[in-house]
């Protein structure tokens, strides 16, 4: 066997922490305090296997262990580290991965948590009965069983080995519930109660309004967590959020501002307020409707990712919106993402955007375009970064003679249009994941996945993502998943990437040790942050 | 009386069940879908089976006159069901945000109250004055700021004045408590949504107390009390205003009803977790099953306070009677 040492076998990718200054880095973590945070959603239900949003994960997280984790210390990489378990280790072929459980770890009310615990957990998540949600299920394809080895060991065997594993294990959803509370009080108990192993306790849920913890003291990691408490206070409005901030109500909001609401907080509070920025692994689309000619044209699509200019558009919409980076098919900056050199022989990203656009004129021309309609292009009613891109999309396309009617529309109406009506010729989508997984991350561009919404069919594509899901080798990913890129981006030009979003996260001073992740997901336990308000 | 009474509730089940059978059918005329936005709101992987679990566990797989029906048996019961975002019974979460939609509501009518009698029986009994144009550019100004607005010049305000003041910025708590635990607490957040609401409110109550009182102060009763010799203020206080209450308790009750649920913008900018945060949430993550409850709730609401201004009418005008 081959010990991997809490280290994935990605183990990669530089911090892509762009922070003006990173809170904590290597300060001595001081105990005490509350810390208040807002969040700008709400609660749907507890049950993290079920619900997909932020607003569950910030205030429900610390109460909770994971079996792995990415590590809060170094969130911008692919380093898992262990949480519930000791160790593990994967076997040679890669198609088993054992792990020992901590000893000694309990539940809040109390029942010692062991290997049964986690596997009662991956069932759930893993294998649910029929009418039982789970929402990552798919994630686990490569799956092929599970057991108890012994109360302190747990193994699964894959069917294949497959880099997208390990991040699908370290989703911030995987909270360990007992195996007794499934068993006893059904799979749904934990939608309306809480029992986890985490660094807080739960205290109190208002709804709508606030989540309240408290130090766990028999927490596994020694000497953590270093807060008293915490409080999740849910605000859904902008501007309450920073106004929280710098009226002092609340230390910090996880998901993150618009650069002109972080440009206010430094100016109104100065010293007073620390600024992390870093890469975001979200990213909006453009999808084209295949059935809804002459969107079926592959020169058309390219013709209009051509006339996109995402380098200007980076240098100037990062000033006004949460959008930022140039990037392909997979998060930037991450080992299997396209370097600048590759980005530039892909339709729509060489620095020539007069000769990109010149080409998407003739590419127009080629394939019998009719300038004189008006199309329909169905975008998402939120500001950012939806209506920001989508206005400058709109004007991308205006310089190639390319009229679209921009049809901005509340998030249910836009769901509806773009994932049942398919009324739409062109639509803003988004791919927004957890975990830097981009093998399972870039399933969205397979014509084939329930989350693509183009309505066409390609066997080339989806060959292609075949072979790049079970590539074994860094090597072998990458050059496959250039191919992919190639695939979807350039030749079919199926769907394409406008900018990648940038997370900006100001926040009180003497937050210390938070790190900024690439995603809202991440690093929410808080047994890692520490409240120094420099008063010794 | 007691006859007009009961006629008065028993008029009320048809309004219900009308108001019941519009919202219903309305929400599902809209697009969208709940288990979408849950499962699939954030952009993450979105799995078409999970979708149809969702659905078939909320029940939107039924037909909808199987749904409906529900909807109505439940209504009868005071049963407004659960919540389809949050899984919690409707009538719990209503509950919880009641409390403060009730506090910010009265503290805007007493707000409004404080400042549009006074105000409006001045404007009325010095009508044409300077004191009368002071008044009325203020109601004016009231009825053309919105409360929401208002609200984010507020504060403002108190972030900046707290900087010059204290040297560091004070902004609104951001979590109730009720007034009974911690008063100081309790009211450093609900003075400012109070004062931004209660003070468009007066604006609309100030320009009604004028023009009624100036109307009665033209009765031949009036005139009469003063051919008598009685005291102006004894004619405004106790023969005039009185009776020229009448449409201003009218717009105060109005009002308030409204109030209740329609807090919705102020609520967000002073961020209270009211009745009408509550209900714009539910439309927008389409949780039908809470926009009913809430929408149901403030018809009983208007059809209750209109039933007791009618009841208050008697009160004021002996000459009122019930029929």
């Amino acid at each position: 066997m081959r010990t991997t040492y809490m280290k994935t076998i990605l183990g990669l990718a530089a911090a892509a922490v762009a922070g003006s200054a990173l809170a904590g880095g290597h300060a001595t973590p001081k105990m005490g305090g509350t810390l208040d945070f807002v969040v700008g959603s709400k609660i749907p239900s507890y049950d993290a296997h079920v619900e997909t949003t932020f607003g569950m994960i910030h205030p429900i997280a610390p109460f909770y262990s994971l079996l792995i984790r990415v590590n809060p210390n170094e969130p911008s990489s692919s380093d898992f580290e262990c949480d519930a378990c000791e160790s593990f280790e994967v076997s040679d072929d890669g198609l088993t991965y054992t792990y020992k459980i901590r000893q000694g770890m309990t539940f809040h009310d109390g029942k010692p948590l062991d290997a049964n615990d986690v596997h009662a957990t991956y069932e759930k998540i893993m294998f649910p009965p029929e009418g039982i949600a789970s929402s990552r299920k798919a994630f686990y394809a490569m799956v092929d069983s599970h057991r108890v080895v012994d109360s302190h060991t747990y193994e699964m065997k894959l069917k294949f080995p497959s880099g997208a594993y390990l991040p699908a294990m370290a989703s911030p959803f995987n909270f360990i519930y007992a195996d007794e509370d499934l068993a006893e009080h059904g799979l749904n108990w934990h939608q309306r109660n809480i029992n986890g192993s985490g660094p807080f306790k739960f205290t109190e849920h208002q709804p709508g309004a606030f989540v309240t913890g408290v130090r766990n003291d028999n927490y596994h990691l020694e000497g953590r967590p270093y807060l008293d408490g915490f409080k999740s206070i849910v605000a859904t409005n902008l501007a309450s959020r920073v106004q929280a901030i710098e009226g002092d109500r609340a230390a910090i909001e996880f998901r993150g501002f618009p650069p002109k609401q972080r440009d206010a907080l430094v100016n109104a509070l100065g010293d007073k307020i620390v600024v992390q920025e870093s890469d975001w692994n979200c990213v909006l689309l453009v999808t084209p409707n295949h059935k809804s000619p002459p969107f079926d044209d592959a020169r058309v699509r390219r013709a209009l990712s051509l006339a996109v200019d995402r380098w200007g558009g980076s240098k100037y919409l990062s000033q006004i919106a949460i959008v930022k980076t140039v990037g392909g098919v997979a998060f930037p900056g991450h080992p299997l993402a396209a370097s600048e050199e590759e980005l530039v022989e892909l339709a729509g990203y060489g620095k020539d955007i007069e000769a990109n656009r010149a080409e998407a004129l003739r590419l127009l021309e080629e394939a019998g375009f009719d300038f004189s309609k008006t199309y329909r292009f169905n975008n998402r009613g939120v500001d950012q970064p939806y209506k920001v891109v989508g206005t400058w999309l709109i004007d991308q396309w205006r310089r190639i003679g390319v009229k679209f009617d921009q049809q901005v529309n509340p998030s249910p109406v836009f769901y509806d249009i773009l994932r049942k009506q398919y009324a739409f010729d062109i639509s803003i989508d988004f791919n927004c994941q957890s975990v830097i997984n981009p093998i399972a991350d870039v399933s969205k561009f397979l014509p084939s996945a329930g989350n693509n919404y183009t309505q066409g069919e390609d066997a080339e594509i989806e060959a292609a993502y075949a072979a790049l899901e079970r590539a074994g080798t860094i090597e072998e990913q990458r050059e496959l998943m250039r191919e992919y890129e190639r695939l979807v981006l350039s030749e079919k030009a199926s769907q394409f990437i406008t900018l990648w979003w940038y997370k900006i996260n100001p926040h009180r001073d003497y937050v210390k040790g938070w790190k900024i992740a690439p995603s809202h997901y991440l690093g929410q336990q808080l047994d890692h942050i520490w409240i120094d308000r420099g008063d010794g | 009386m007691w006859q007009y009474v009961l006629k008065r509730l028993l008029l009320m089940i048809p309004t219900v069940l009308g108001a019941a059978f519009v919202i219903f059918f309305l929400l599902r005329a809209l697009p969208g879908d709940v288990c979408e936005l849950k499962l699939g709101g954030e952009g993450a992987y979105y799995d078409a089976e999970q979708i149809e679990i969702c659905r078939n566990n909320l029940g939107l797989n039924e037909p909808l006159l199987v749904q409906f029906g529900t909807f109505v048996a439940g209504l009868a019961t005071f049963d407004l069901g659960e919540s389809m975002w949050t899984g919690r019974p409707v009538a719990e979460e209503m509950a919880k945000r009641f409390e403060l939609s009730l506090q910010v509501a009265i503290m805007a009518t007493l707000v409004s109250i404080v400042i549009a009698i006074p105000l409006g029986t001045l404007s009325a009994v010095y009508q044409n004055t300077w004191i009368d144009y002071v008044v009325r550019t203020v109601s004016i100004a009231g009825i053309a700021v919105p409360s929401f607005w208002l609200g984010i010049l507020i504060i403002l305000a108190l972030l900046s004045v707290s900087e010059m003041l204290t040297g560091s910025r004070w902004s609104p708590p951001l979590d109730y408590v009720p007034l009974w635990q911690d008063p100081a607490y309790n009211l450093s957040m609900l003075i400012w949504p109070a004062l931004a609401t209660g003070y468009r409110y007066s604006a609309v109550a100030t320009r009604m107390t004028r023009s009624s009182l100036l109307e009665v102060l033209r009765e031949d009763y009036v005139r009469t009390a003063r051919a008598k010799g009685v005291v102006e203020k004894i004619i405004v206080n106790r023969h005039a205003l009185r009776n020229a209450m009448l449409p201003v308790v009218t717009v105060i009750g109005i009002e308030f009803a409204f109030l209740m649920g329609g807090l919705v913008v102020t609520e967000q900018v002073f961020n209270l977790n009211g009745l009408g945060r509550l209900l714009v949430d539910s439309v927008t993550f389409n949780d039908y099953t809470m926009t009913q409850g809430i929408v149901m709730t403030i018809v009983l609401v208007f059809v209750m306070t209109n039933f007791a201004i009618d009841l208050l009418y008697a009160w004021l005008d002996p000459r009122i009677r019930y029929s």
